[in-house]
């Protein structure tokens, strides 16, 4: 039992507000969902629609198939109308515009007068929310509520918002009531209602990072909204950068300097950054990178969702050093994950990447609250008398994590970081046998850091015979394909993966030659998990399976071509 | 500490170099500051003049080229107790990096800047800088510069930099006074050293300087109109000295979480933030 809702319109005509109204009360009353945005790159106009999905459990991914259509333009009902189920029902205003005479399932709810009778326009959402209610067989106590926190400090708003919310519920009755069941409420607790971006900035925030500096590019600036609008509250600065150069060189300054730093991009901001990335690399200087991808080559489709940019978190940057590259697969284990970038960052003194793409960062989900104890928040700074004298920054040793210390830390030591090859001090070099121990010293940190990266997840039959490989933000629709083709019968697991450089090999080994057909699934054209997993092991994954023309997968889609090369 | 204990190491400038003399000003101005070398910090691009932090005995950022001021202000935000020192040449401030020049005089964090500006490129011996006059002939220009040279007082003034001097590296005494007093000032301090290139600048050479330089009486440091005259005059007068000398509100000061410990030294539990999560209820 599920319902799946889609509200339409112009860029600026507010689908936001209506689903993180109606998401937000669902949730509180105990409702698991999943909502996402498919948007355009525009502020009016064009064609912009997001997506409701509400199911037992917490769902993992939203569908095809509507129930419930909220059409603000013609446009939208035009669009999607042939998704929309034969027991389905659109909510539209009949003054924008009227449907097709054969079509017998509106719900004409005049959104725009109603709106303007309880007080303005700009309540048509709330007006399109009260018949969305009244459809569902929802009570409004918990949206009024909502609204009451939502305008406290505008005064009149809340009542007038309750007043066109009435309105709405008034008008939606005479059409259709209750005429969608509600899947069981959840009964394990209160869920939070948060989108993939606000989850990495509040992770940021929870393991003590203090400063971000970015230049705003969509995916990402999420993040970076999220902190800036806590920035009042807790002890971060958020800083936009004049570019996204000056964005990473300000942040390895406040690293070198002493506190957890993070940047936020996307792949044309991450382009212009990788200079610095090969700088933290040489100068050893912990660093986050969350980089948020989107659609190239160039500016590509600015506000859509690929995984085009693995390759290039890998390899970008000139010159040769370690890093590790890690992903956000779920809300839930991309809140830990990101607290281990940073973990991993100033442990081994390396720059982490951390991938999200916009199918990660736009899509809300109803989740458990976090666990902020889980977080961790060790700097390894050398402590007093914990070093050899005098104190040398990129002094050798065994593991090749030289002891770091912060300038002024210690009465007489100087740090000294330079981007030029160097000597254990710090100081330029050019000759040919330091230049093998300092880079030998760089390269041995990956050795004990590739071994703190975790396995790919398994899940499904145990010993299957088909294996759907993925990396991150798939981990939902693979999760729902995997359900679905087992329930078919078929022996099929999805083996995912977080972190994936180093690349973690032990369970590739184990599975890969043992299984009939796999699969890797991909929001890419090439393929480039497969091709990796090809190069660092030598296996050959059998089938990939590729979607890149800027929209997430949806199970169905993925279940096809599995089938097809099960016939095959 | 005595000015030579923060002189380092074994440079790779050219003898004669004009980077001598800004180098011992530099250790000189922090000497009779009393600054200990933990609590500087040098920040540099690449270049000749970039070499700065290898040089002088305090903490040292030599970074990428031309991005030597955005770590400078990230190590602002991170520790303000740091003295931080921008030095750097003019290919590294004005033409690579021009775009941070710009946007960090807006924002008027608490650094000096002292910029090497030999008016030509060093270290890939010998093409036109930003700051090269026009009709200087080098490898690549081969037709001389045709690009009028770009005026970096006149700029940061308009940009509303509150410390704004020009000195010569030929005038040492000078060079060292107005770097304490950019040191000491609260904001962006702009120091445009001219400086000879003995290997690469045969236009520009130590006599060409002399013969020019002069120090202008400055009656009121916060007339703004009459610091931009003198920062425009150029030719056969070259006017040294601090043309502009006005504080206002500093980068810093406009950012509230910074007000008490600097950020670096506070101690941090993730437990104590976990209430955070609850407007998502």
């Amino acid at each position: 039992m599920e319902v799946n809702i889609l509200v339409g319109g112009a860029a600026g005509q507010g689908m936001d507000t209506v689903m993180n109204l109606l998401g937000k009360s669902l949730v509180r009353e105990d409702y698991g969902l999943i909502y996402t945005k498919d948007y355009m790159s525009r502020v009016r106009g064009g064609h912009n629609f997001s997506t409701l999905r509400i199911a037992g459990g917490t769902p993992w991914t939203t569908v095809h198939s509507v129930d419930i259509l909220v059409a603000l333009n013609e446009e939208t009902y035009k669009l999607h109308y042939h998704k929309l189920v034969p027991s389905g029902r659109i909510i539209y205003d009949p003054d924008v515009f009227t449907l097709p005479e054969d079509e017998d399932r509106g719900v004409p709810v005049e959104l725009k007068k109603l709106a303007e009778e309880a007080g303005g326009k700009v309540m048509a959402n709330t007006v399109a929310v009260g018949a969305l209610l009244v459809l569902l067989g929802m009570e409004s106590n918990t949206v009024e509520e909502l609204l009451e926190e939502t305008f406290k400090e505008k005064e009149g708003m809340a009542g007038k918002n309750v007043n066109a919310l009435k309105a709405g519920m008034a008008a939606a009755e005479k059409f259709c009531s209750a005429c969608f069941s509600l899947p069981p409420k959840n009964e394990d607790g209160q869920k939070l209602f948060i989108d993939g971006n606000q989850v990495l900035g509040m992770a940021a925030l929870g393991s003590g990072c203090r400063f971000l500096s970015a230049y705003p590019m969509t995916p990402s600036t999420g993040v970076m909204n999220y902190l800036a609008g806590k920035s009042k509250e807790y002890p971060v600065v958020v800083e936009q950068a004049e570019d996204e150069i000056a964005a990473i060189n300000m942040a390895l300054g406040a690293s070198y300097s002493g506190v957890r730093s993070l940047t936020c991009t996307s792949g044309g901001g991450f382009a212009l950054m990788v200079e610095g990335l090969s700088l933290a690399g040489m100068i050893e200087t912990p660093l986050v990178i969350i980089l948020a991808m989107r659609p190239g080559p160039a500016t590509g489709l600015p506000t859509r969702t690929e995984q085009g940019d693995l390759e290039f978190a890998i390899h970008g940057g000139h010159g040769e050093f370690p890093r590790a590259v890690l992903a956000a697969t779920s809300h839930e284990d991309a809140f830990y994950r990101l607290n281990k970038a940073f973990e991993l960052a100033d442990r081994y003194q390396v720059p982490v990447i951390f991938l999200s793409d916009q199918n990660f960062a736009d899509t809300h989900r109803s989740v458990e609250p976090f666990d902020f104890g889980r977080l961790s928040y060790n700097r390894h700074l050398v402590e007093d008398g914990g070093y050899e004298k005098p104190y040398q920054r990129y002094r050798l040793t065994e593991s090749g994590i030289s002891p770091r210390a912060i300038p002024g830390q210690f009465p007489g030591e100087t740090v000294l970081v330079d981007s030029d090859e160097h000597d254990q001090n710090g100081n330029i070099i050019e000759s040919a046998e330091e230049r093998n121990q300092m880079s030998a010293k760089r390269m041995r940190k990956l050795k004990a850091l590739a071994e703190e990266l975790d396995e790919p997840d398994l899940y499904g039959d145990p010993r299957p015979e088909t294996l759907l490989i993925g990396w991150g933000s798939t981990y939902g629709v693979l999760r729902e394909t995997i359900d679905a083709l087992s329930a078919s019968g078929l022996k099929v697991a999805m083996l995912h993966f977080s972190d994936i450089w180093p690349l973690p090999q032990k369970r590739l080994r184990s599975l890969l030659p043992e299984v009939r057909l796999s699969c890797c699934v991909e929001n890419n054209a090439t393929g480039q998990l497969a091709s990796l997993i090809r190069r660092e092991t030598g296996l050959t994954v059998d089938k990939r399976i590729n979607k890149n023309n800027g929209r997430p997968f949806m199970p169905d889609e993925i279940i096809k071509e599995v089938e097809k090369y099960h016939e095959s | 500490m005595k000015a030579d204990h923060f002189l380092l190491g074994e440079t790779a400038w050219c003898p004669g170099c004009g980077n001598f003399p800004i180098r011992e000003a530099l250790a000189e101005a922090l000497a009779e500051l009393d600054l200990p070398p933990e609590q500087v910090l040098i920040c540099s691009g690449i270049g000749q003049a970039a070499k700065m932090p290898h040089y002088i005995k305090a903490n040292g950022f030599n970074g990428l080229h031309g991005r030597a001021l955005p770590p400078a202000l990230g190590a602002r935000i991170a520790n303000k107790n740091l003295k931080v020192i921008v030095s750097s040449g003019d290919g590294d401030s004005y033409g690579e990096g021009g775009n941070h020049f710009v946007h960090n005089v807006r924002r008027n964090p608490n650094l000096a800047h002292f910029i090497h500006d030999n008016q030509v490129y060093g270290l890939t011996k010998g093409q036109a800088s930003p700051t090269s006059d026009r009709g200087m002939v080098t490898g690549v220009q081969v037709n001389g510069v045709i690009n009028p040279a770009l005026n970096p007082l006149a700029l940061a003034l308009v940009l509303g930099a509150g410390f704004v001097a020009r000195c010569f590296s030929g005038e040492k005494e000078h060079l060292k006074e107005t770097m304490k007093a950019a040191i000491n000032f609260e904001g962006y301090a702009l120091v445009d050293i001219l400086q000879p290139c003995v290997s690469f600048n045969k236009r520009n050479t130590y006599k060409w300087y002399k013969d020019r330089v002069h120090f202008p009486d400055v009656s009121d440091p916060e007339d703004w109109s009459a610091a931009m005259d003198l920062a425009r005059q150029w030719g056969d007068q070259i006017p040294l000295g601090i043309f502009y000398n006005a504080t206002r509100p500093t980068f810093e000061d406009s950012l509230e979480v910074l007000s008490g410990e600097p950020l670096a030294k506070r101690s941090f539990e993730p437990n104590d933030v976990a209430g955070v999560q609850n407007e998502f209820l």
